[in-house]
């Protein structure tokens, strides 16, 4: 079994290495020929079959290791010593339990699909192979980061993810804008695994351990919690300041909406389905960290470190959903709800409810992959209507589309799926999730979370269907000539958006509450790693049965608006917007975050460091001072030189002269 | 093998000597003949090398492959080279480096190429014996000889403003040895006589030992604890004594800029933990607090200016700057994590930087330019360049899997639970170094490779050589490779590290408990109060 998990993450690996040096000869194509892409294009993407094949294996090996999991065994498995110095002691090693497990199958599950679903997305990029490295490079990384038994072997998948997205991002490295948005990404993850690396260094510090399972008991075992109490808040607060940058929350959540310039497949794989709930599944992973709270001795600024995980999520949640009000870009409208549905998945966490928030994150991953598929197969048509007519339109842009749902019913109708999924329509699987975290944190005593909450679904519910709306449904706004050229993609990348579909609609059931009937078989399931989230007892208000109809009410009124204003068009959305034009630009502007930072953060300090430190300290100040001794120096031997003339006579007179004083100094 | 163990450190130190004997009967137009007897000679001092790695004796923290003989046996100055857990890493980094010069250096020194190669193997000769002399007077001429070569390649054979930038680099480096020879005749004077069989040989001694073993006055200690760190702080370089760095990089040739970074930079914190810390274990307490801040704004500062500049060289050398920050933040951390990252940077950088220097250069032998403006789109034209290129960026930013990340670990866990005041802080501001290093690494990688090639010049460039293959080879793998198994050089250190970190606690410990009312601080109740 040692054996069976060790190679789940070493094949995809295997195969980014393969590709990596017989990428290009696979497929036929030598670096003279690069330049001319045109000839590759049927040429059979054999690099990209070795990709698929790889994951696929990965994903069957995570399965035999589900079921090994789903019986009721736990692996914690060390393979060799990765860096040990003295009393530090870390090992390559994985720890497989439900929480691990559930996320192998998402990520070489959702990963294997999407991979299919790039054979076609890619088919015609002579790069491919170069794509495909990365997309399995990707897959090993990730597959570390949730294996990983400690945290330093999670820091490392952490970092590898955020490589490959950053690769992934400016795959298209030619274009400016793709290039300085996977920088972006980098560094601004950069900026979050400064707590990170904290976090990790204050454990190491206070329990002497990085390894889970040893630290866990050494918390629970701990003999004075008191004393360490403001500690364990640091500790998750840190660990928090990384998932703030990775999973894209406020304020480090600028890079996500840029990450968009990757190939859409690289969007649902990274920026929506795995690599960005990374966070959650850390605060999962640490779960006894983040639940640490006993009182206000504890707290760091009146809160603890679930606190902050809660009113970041929450802020993170409406903030973002107000900015997918109004883009008008496909994806940027997905990618701001990503945003969005992570900060939900971080209510949960912060609230204690892990289970919820790891049931969200599965459900979300299903929906908002088959989502950006979906508006990957979109652009894709778009892009082909657009290459025949010979037209420059945007493919992303929403504003050019309409009525697409005759001309890409696959599409179309799997697209819907993942729209009332994200909405929360039950039975539709995001309803069972978001309802699960809501209703946790109103029983848990965030009411104020839970009612914006609820305002954030509604704008959700609203936003997805404007999206749905405008882009298969009314007049089309495609220019005419190139409306004959709209057909559905091919089946490698429908037959994807079908399974995924499947899973959007049905995988919420897995997760049904005790109050309908159901008995939350994921719960129970995650409750080894996680506990039991208490039953609300004794809890004054709402009964959990009025909680489900709020939130039901909230997707449906969103739904409601978007019905009117974009299919009725009983309200004129561009009055609208005109009326209130400054909040309109405001959110079209995404609030001016990223102008703000660079003014006032990034600005500054590269005129800080080009004028005041490098120009005016190292060459005015050191060097010039530098230079002034060194003319001292000449100076003084120059003055020196002038009694060193050789003449006798000077020596004489100066001797004669010392002799003189010498004599009146004795006289005196 | 008692022999090799014996006879090897004089290998490594002769054999290059033997090497410019040999070179100087080749008539001056052989020039490939030259380049050849160079690189047989520096690969063959680096084959001598390797089995000291596994002869080396782990559980001994003690010195091995010593030898000792006469040299002025009535000054008590004596041939006296050993190996321990400091100096065996960065021997053979040196060894291993040496051949990686010659290659690179293949096409792009154009005249006196004869020169150039003895230049290259003195140098050579001198780095070793620098880090395995066990006596300081032989330190002291190792240290001096090694300048000469140094100060050679880069105003002969250097660019535009060689000139400035060698007498530069001499004055710095001159007058901050000039105070430590002072110190060390200073102290040279206080040692004991060496006796042999009971008659005095000599009044006085140079061997380490007898200098490690002087009581002297606190207030003299201070005086010369200064004199030696200033000597090592230009070396390091460590603000504000940094200036130096850039010019030279720039102006020296690649292989200059790659011994210069991989090695000579490694003398500065090799003679802190060698000297200054085991001589001056209390006034090093004492001033602990002032390295770090220099530390800590070489590396923030370093890391700014390094962001800003427009030559790639520059950028590097600033790169640097604060890479030997973390260095001397680890070694001031006087923690055994620390300790051990701090030599696993030591390491890290002598590899990645070189390889950024070597890589860099190729380039330049392209395009006679190392503005990083002039070039951009580069992964079109030069693809196995431009990965290669990446994964050493990647490897300096300190990128799990890779060297640089776990030197930089190890450095910050030890730092941050150092036992010094503040530590906490300290290891926090070092960290945004590691923020930093990601913005000026991947900047200029994406105005080097990304981005379409807007430079007709660039169109043309061709991709790696096999010559140049065979010198970046070797970089990437031991970059994988220290990444994944550090053990490989941990290992060989620990148990130097932990003894001296004992022997420094415990000369701590004695100051404190013969004068419990002096100014020392007390740092025992540290760890409760954060």
């Amino acid at each position: 079994m040692e054996m069976i998990i060790l190679l789940i993450p070493l094949i995809p690996l295997a195969g980014a290495i393969l590709n990596t040096f017989f990428g290009r000869m696979l497929e036929g194509q030598h670096a003279s020929e690069e330049g001319e892409s045109h000839e590759h294009h049927e040429s059979k993407p054999i690099a990209g079959y070795l990709a698929n094949i790889m994951v696929g294996i990965s994903f069957i090996l995570s399965l035999v290791v589900f079921f090994r999991v789903l019986n009721g065994e736990k692996f914690n498995v060390d393979y060799f010593d990765w860096i040990v110095v003295a009393d530090l002691k870390i090992t390559l090693g994985f720890l497989i339990d439900p929480l691990s497990a559930t996320m192998l199958l998402i990520v070489t599950g959702i990963g294997f699909l999407i991979h299919v679903y790039s054979l076609g997305y890619m088919g015609h990029d002579p790069d491919r192979p170069r794509f495909f490295t990365y997309l399995n490079l990707f897959i090993f990384s990730m597959l570390m980061l949730v294996m990983g038994n400690n945290l330093v072997v999670m820091f490392f998948g952490w970092e590898a993810v955020g490589l490959c997205s950053y690769l992934l991002i400016g795959y298209y490295y030619k274009k400016k804008s793709a290039s300085d948005a996977g920088k972006k990404a980098f560094i601004v993850n950069r900026i979050g695994d400064f707590g990170f690396g904290l976090g990790i260094f204050l454990v190491f510090g206070t329990f002497g351990t990085v390894h889970f399972e040893p630290l866990f008991v050494a918390i629970q075992n701990h003999p004075n919690l008191f004393a360490i109490g403001t500690t364990m808040t640091a500790i998750g607060m840190l660990l928090f300041v990384g998932a703030i940058g990775k999973s894209a929350q406020v304020p480090l959540f600028v890079w996500l909406p840029d990450a968009m310039e990757g190939p859409t497949p690289v969007s649902a794989l990274i920026h929506a389905a795995t690599m960005v709930t990374a966070g959650v599944f850390m605060v999962a992973r640490c779960n006894p960290i983040f639940s640490f709270d006993i009182g206000p001795v504890s707290h760091i600024m009146g809160m603890s470190a679930g606190d902050l995980v809660t009113y970041v999520g929450c802020a993170t949640a409406v903030f973002a959903a107000t900015i997918g009000l109004t883009q008008t870009d496909i994806k940027k409208v997905l990618a701001y709800s990503t945003v969005s549905q992570l900060g939900y998945m971080f209510i949960g966490v912060g609230v204690g409810a892990y289970a919820a928030g790891v049931f969200h994150l599965l459900t979300h991953a299903f929906f908002k992959a088959l989502l950006f598929l979906g508006a990957g197969s979109v652009i894709h048509v778009m892009e082909h209507a657009f290459h025949k007519a010979h037209l420059h339109d945007d493919p992303q842009d929403i504003r050019n589309m309409g009525g697409l749902f005759s001309k890409a019913k696959i599409t179309a109708i799997t697209f819907i799926a993942g729209w009332i999924a994200i909405s929360g329509i039950p039975p539709f699987s995001g309803f069972f999730s978001k309802d699960e975290i809501l209703t946790a944190a109103y029983h848990k005593g965030y009411n104020g979370v839970f009612w914006f909450g609820i305002i954030g679904a509604t704008m959700t519910a609203f936003y997805m269907s404007r999206l749905v709306f405008l882009t298969f449904f009314g007049e089309s706004r495609t220019k005419p000539e190139a409306r004959e050229h709209l057909h559905d993609s091919g089946f490698t990348m429908t037959v994807p958006l079908m399974i995924l579909a499947f899973f959007a609609v049905i995988a919420g059931l897995i997760g049904v509450p005790e109050a309908l009937g159901g008995h939350n078989w994921f719960g129970h399931f995650l409750a080894p790693v996680v506990g039991e989230h208490a039953a609300p007892g004794g809890h004054h208000g709402f009964s959990e049965g009025m909680l489900i109809t709020i939130s039901i009410l909230a997707g449906v009124i969103g739904i409601g608006f978007a019905y009117i204003m974009y299919i009725r068009k009983n309200i004129d959305a561009d009055k609208l917007a005109a009326d209130y034009k400054p909040i309109y630009t405001t959110l079209l502007n995404k609030y001016y975050v990223d102008e703000a930072y660079d003014k006032f953060i990034v600005s500054p300090i590269k005129w800080f460091s080009d004028n005041v430190l490098w120009k005016w300290t190292d060459i005015k100040l050191i060097d010039g001072l530098i230079k002034f001794i060194a003319v001292t120096i000449d100076l003084t031997g120059r003055v020196l030189r002038l009694f060193q003339t050789g003449y006798v006579q000077t020596y004489a007179f100066f001797i004669s002269l010392g002799v003189a004083m010498v004599i009146y100094y004795l006289m005196k | 093998m008692e022999t090799y163990s014996a006879i090897v450190l004089s290998l490594l130190i002769f054999v290059p000597l033997a090497g410019v004997a040999i070179l100087s009967f080749i008539p001056r137009s052989q020039e490939n003949t030259i380049k050849t007897v160079t690189l047989g000679v520096a690969s063959l001092v680096f084959i001598l090398s390797v089995p000291m790695y596994f002869a080396y004796d782990i559980s001994n923290p003690d010195m091995q492959f010593a030898y000792i003989a006469n040299w002025i046996p009535n000054w008590g100055a004596y041939y006296s080279i050993g190996v321990d857990g400091l100096s065996l890493l960065l021997i053979l980094l040196t060894t291993f480096i040496m051949p990686l010069a010659v290659i690179a250096s293949w096409k792009s020194v154009h005249f006196h190429v004869k020169g150039f190669m003895i230049s290259l193997l003195l140098l050579d000769a001198g780095m070793v014996g620098v880090f395995c002399a066990r006596d300081m007077l032989l330190f002291y001429v190792f240290w001096e000889a090694m300048l000469v070569p140094m100060y050679l390649i880069i105003g002969i054979w250097g660019h535009e403003q060689r000139i400035r930038a060698a007498v530069t680099f001499f004055i710095y480096t001159m007058a901050g040895s000039l105070f430590m020879l002072v110190a060390i005749i200073y102290m040279y004077f206080q040692t004991a006589a060496v006796v042999v069989d009971g008659t005095v040989i000599s009044n006085h001694s140079f061997a380490i030992q007898s200098f490690m073993a002087l009581q002297l006055p606190y207030d003299t200690q201070v005086y010369l604890f200064w004199a030696f760190a200033l000597a090592f702080m230009v070396k390091v370089p460590m603000f504000p004594f940094h200036t130096w760095l850039p010019l030279a990089h720039v102006e020296a040739p690649t292989a200059g800029s790659v011994d210069l970074a991989a090695i000579l930079l490694k003398m500065g914190p090799y003679g802190f933990m060698r000297f200054c810390i085991s001589f001056f274990p209390a006034v090093s307490e004492q001033y602990t607090p002032v390295i770090i801040v220099l530390a800590l704004v070489g590396i923030i500062y370093g890391a700014l200016v390094a962001m800003v500049q427009p030559d790639a060289k520059k950028l590097i050398a600033y790169s640097s700057v604060s890479h030997l920050g973390f260095v001397m933040l680890g070694i001031y951390s006087m923690n055994i994590q620390s300790w051990q990252g701090a030599m696993l940077i030591m390491v890290g950088h002598g590899i990645s930087t070189s390889a950024l220097f070597l890589m860099v250069g190729l380039l330049y032998d392209r395009r006679h330019t190392r503005l990083i403006e002039e070039f951009g789109g580069l992964w079109k034209v030069m693809p196995v360049f431009s990965v290669i290129f990446m994964i050493v960026c990647l490897s300096s930013l300190g990128l799990p899997g890779t060297n640089g990340f776990v030197g930089e670990f190890l450095v910050l866990i030890g730092s941050f639970n150092s036992s010094l005041d503040h530590a906490r802080l300290y290891a926090t501001i070092a960290m945004l170094g590691v923020i930093l290093g990601a913005v000026y690494l991947l900047w200029m990688y994406q105005r080097i490779a990304f981005g379409e090639i807007k430079n007709e010049k660039n169109k043309s460039l061709k991709d790696l050589s096999l010559r140049e293959y065979a010198l970046l080879i070797p970089f990437v793998l031991l970059i994988f490779w220290f990444g994944v198994y550090p053990k490989t050089l941990t290992d060989k250190t620990e148990a130097t590290m932990q003894k001296n970190l004992k022997s420094y606690k415990t000369a701590i410990e004695n100051v404190k408990t013969t004068a419990p009312g002096s100014e020392m601080k007390k740092n025992v109740n540290n760890l409760q109060v954060k």
